[in-house]
């Protein structure tokens, strides 16, 4: 038997098919991943991972210190505090109350504390709207923390496992947050695969602080008071442990790969029918499915077109995804957030894409696009027109200066 | 063509915050007066909204903007044309944070330039406690108090205004008298204040400190640590165990590690003497110090750490018997040895040097205790009402 067939067999006997959410496999993910300590405070779409492992503890198949704070500020600082001295947390919010955290998010990472969190992608409550956007994450993309967007609830209970060993690699030490568009992924159920525990075991090691451990044992003084002697070198080493997460991404995927039979391709980017396109769109998340969907229609009707989904956003891996959208006609980027009175008055993503493509000998056009804002749904019509407005890009040369807005009422 | 000329006043934080600024406004207002430009500001990073820390205030003047942008440029002068220190007991150094090290009082007077200094003190005992600097200084000596007050409230006891009238005689190149009365005038609208001024422009004298001459010890420094070997996730080195403390034979009691980055004592105006044969070993002191500066003796008594104490009179205040630990002005020491050796070595004579040193019980305090404390200490030392000469 060749090495892959008996991968294949290995898989196939050991995993186990549950129907569940993307929330619920995050949550299936901290009892594989033995996490120590889960800190929660309630807010939706997040809540429905607080409720799956407050399940799960109910039910005996989860042994962790459970803490429910008065607030997300203080649900974030526990958290923290816990991963100090040693423990493995998991922690998370949505929309305002990921920004109520915001204290103890912006430190986490100076801290060097490998806290992993699941943002349940909600808009910025303008009065009460809980429907998917990705500003709430990306508020923090500046600042030290991993950001992986994720598009289906097994992708989400792999990614769980693989922001751990990320996070927890001594090379890094940096806190990761996970997206998960809610509704889409939060609140959808779908057949996962949950993998037996001792691969889990063999995947991730247990978290070592080692000489950063909190403890009586290693008498420190964790964030004492610093001033501008200190901050640009501290910087510089939440910079370096950034810069060093690319390499220990690749390694986790490769031994995940190893042990899981599964996550092939590039951990940063996924490519979808880009073998020969002359067309891409670009996105993060769950617009993934439709995107994919009218990809492959038109693919039936002979059309040169592909979808490439970003996935790692921090660490942004620019070279290769410089590489390969420089070898398309044309680019349309869709971001499922805004950035006011940004360049072009694009969305994060796309200017993150414009950006990329800089460095490249052959840069081509890019167009923005601006759709599914607070949940609204990313139609098949919406993506077709999107192609199409890209392909026109392609056609001419040449990008409209400004952003288009799909799905909009005018 | 005139030149841009740099002023600091190194000053105490909280208490003085104020007179500092008082002094580079008026400086700055003054050089207006004759066309010149200037800015007047605070060394952010000390942040001196802490009880004491030594802190600095700058005041620039130059000719014309091009000059003085080109000063601003770089945040700090480097060097100084005059330097004032207005509590002298920082002629000790200045240490406003971890790291920063020991700064000599002169370390930025100019070959030839002026340190001025409020002082009860003849310029020989402060010339004492300044490190030596190899190139020459002159020194000036304003007789006052340090003029200390609060966050809220400011002593207006013409401190500003005499120093500011000196300024014309150590360093006539900043700015005239004249232009110093007019700003006084302006900013205050107080004739005797025009009038401080002028005396102490007519009182102040500069004597020339000489290569060589004053504090011979090298002020301890650090070298701060690049990203690639600083310790990573902002974590420093807790307070190491400690050790017992030997005395010839004797060996016991215990000595914790300090940090040894932040030594803290240039923040205190006074410290703590122990009468180690009062102590009823209560062990107040040692709990209650905020800065963990008292050492188990072997005696089971509690010794100083005079490096680490930043003379807040917090062991005083709690010790229970009486005289057994009084706080004494700063001026009265010439190190931080341990007192308890001292004691070890020849009980008899401590008791006199304790004896003596209890005669200078600190006047001055951070702030004043009762209403009309600060009466009583201008007539006890001579300096004329409201500071005023
Ligand atoms: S004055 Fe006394 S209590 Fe205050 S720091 Fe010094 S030793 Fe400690
Ligand atoms: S507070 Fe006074 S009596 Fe008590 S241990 Fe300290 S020095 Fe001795």
């Amino acid at each position: 038997m060749d090495p892959d067939s008996a991968t294949a067999v290995r898989v196939a006997a050991a995993e186990q098919e549950a129907l569940i959410s993307g929330s619920e496999a995050v949550a299936v993910a901290t009892r594989l991943a033995d996490v120590d300590v889960l800190t929660a405070y309630p807010i939706r779409p997040y809540d429905t991972l607080m409720q799956y492992v407050a399940k799960q503890i109910a039910n005996g198949e989860q042994d962790a210190e459970y803490i429910v704070a008065e607030s997300e500020h203080s649900q974030f600082e526990i958290a923290k505090h816990a991963e100090a001295v040693g423990a493995r947390a998991m922690c998370g919010s949505s929309g305002v109350g990921w920004c109520y955290a915001f204290e103890a998010i912006a430190v986490t990472p100076a801290l060097r504390l490998p806290l992993v969190a699941m943002v349940g992608n909600r808009a910025l409550d303008d009065p009460g709207a809980f429907g998917t956007e990705h500003n709430d994450a990306l508020a923090a993309r500046d600042l030290g923390w991993m950001h992986v967007w994720v598009d289906t609830a097994q992708e989400a209970l792999d990614t769980t496992l693989m922001a751990y060993r990320v996070a927890e690699d001594r090379r890094v030490f940096l806190p990761c947050a996970i997206s998960t568009d809610g509704a889409f992924l939060t609140h959808s159920q779908t057949l996962v695969k949950i993998p037996p525990q001792t691969w889990v075991d063999e995947f991730l090691p247990p978290y070592n602080r080692g000489d950063l451990r909190l403890h009586p044992d290693n008498p420190i003084t964790i964030a004492p008071q610093v001033n501008e002697d200190w901050l640009m070198e501290i910087r510089r080493q939440t910079d370096e442990a950034m810069r060093n997460a690319r390499g220990v991404i690749e390694e986790a995927y490769r031994d995940f790969r190893r042990i899981f039979g599964r996550g092939e391709g590039n951990p940063f980017f996924e490519e979808y029918r880009t073998e020969d396109a002359e067309v891409v769109l670009v996105g993060m998340g769950t617009l993934s499915m439709p995107v994919k969907v009218v990809i492959r229609k038109l693919r039936e009707q002979g059309e040169k077109v592909g979808f490439v989904r970003v996935r790692w956003f921090r660490p942004f891996d620019h070279e290769r995804l410089g590489a390969l959208l420089s070898r398309f006609r044309a680019i349309g980027v869709i971001d499922r957030d805004f950035s006011m009175g940004s360049p072009f008055n694009s969305g994060v993503l796309a200017n993150e894409i414009r950006a990329t493509l800089y460095a490249q000998d052959r840069r081509p056009p890019v167009v923005s696009f601006i759709a599914g804002l607070g949940g609204r749904e990313v139609t098949i019509p919406a993506v077709k027109e999107m192609i199409e407005q890209t392909r026109r890009a392609a056609a001419a040369g040449k990008a409209p200066a400004d952003t288009q807005w799909i799905g909009v009422r005018a | 063509m005139a030149r841009t000329i740099s002023v600091e006043v190194v000053y105490r934080g909280i208490f003085q915050k104020t007179l500092a600024k008082n002094i580079c406004r008026g400086i700055v207002l003054a050089a207006r007066k004759e066309g010149k430009i200037g800015i007047s500001f605070g060394r952010y990073g000390d942040s001196p909204e802490r009880n004491g820390i030594p802190a600095k205030n700058f005041a620039i003047v130059a000719p014309n903007e091009e000059e003085l942008q080109l000063s601003m440029a770089q945040y700090e002068p480097e060097t100084t044309d005059v330097t004032i220190s207005v509590d002298d007991m920082l002629c000790k150094g200045v240490e406003s944070w971890a790291w920063y090290g020991l700064q000599p009082i002169n370390q930025k007077v100019r070959d030839q330039g002026t340190l001025i200094v409020t002082s009860m003190l003849p310029a020989e005992a402060l010339i004492n406690f300044c490190h030596t600097k190899p190139t020459p200084y002159r020194l000036a000596v304003i007789p006052a108090i340090p003029s200390f007050s609060g966050l809220w409230v400011y002593k207006d006891d013409h401190t500003d205004v005499r120093i500011l009238g000196a300024l014309p005689k150590v360093c006539p190149e900043l700015v005239s008298l004249d232009s110093i009365q007019k700003a006084i005038k302006e900013e205050w609208n107080d004739d005797l204040k025009v009038t401080s001024a002028r005396r102490t422009y007519e009182h102040t004298a500069t004597r020339t400190v000489r290569p060589g001459e004053g504090n011979p010890e090298v002020p301890f420094k650090f070298d701060l640590p690049g990203w690639t070997k600083m310790r990573e996730g902002v974590t420093i080195d807790g307070i190491r165990l400690g050790e017992p403390i030997k005395f010839g034979d004797q060996i016991g009691g215990y000595r914790p590690a300090r940090n040894p980055y932040f030594k803290k004592y240039t923040t205190r105006t006074m410290r703590p003497v122990i009468d180690f044969d009062k102590c009823i070993k209560c062990t107040l002191c040692w709990l209650q110090c905020p800065d963990s500066c008292f050492d188990v003796t072997p005696d089971q008594t509690y010794d100083l750490n005079a490096e680490a104490c930043c003379g807040c009179g917090v062991c005083e205040a709690v010790c229970p018997v009486d005289n057994c630990v009084t706080m004494v002005n700063e001026a009265e020491f010439a190190d931080n040895k341990s007192q308890w050796e001292a004691y070890k070595q020849d009980k008899q004579a401590y008791q006199a040097w304790v004896d003596e040193k209890l005669t200078h019980r600190p006047e001055r305090s951070h702030g004043f205790r009762y209403r009309g404390q600060y009466q009583e200490q201008v007539a006890k030392q001579g300096v004329g009402p409201g500071g005023a000469e």
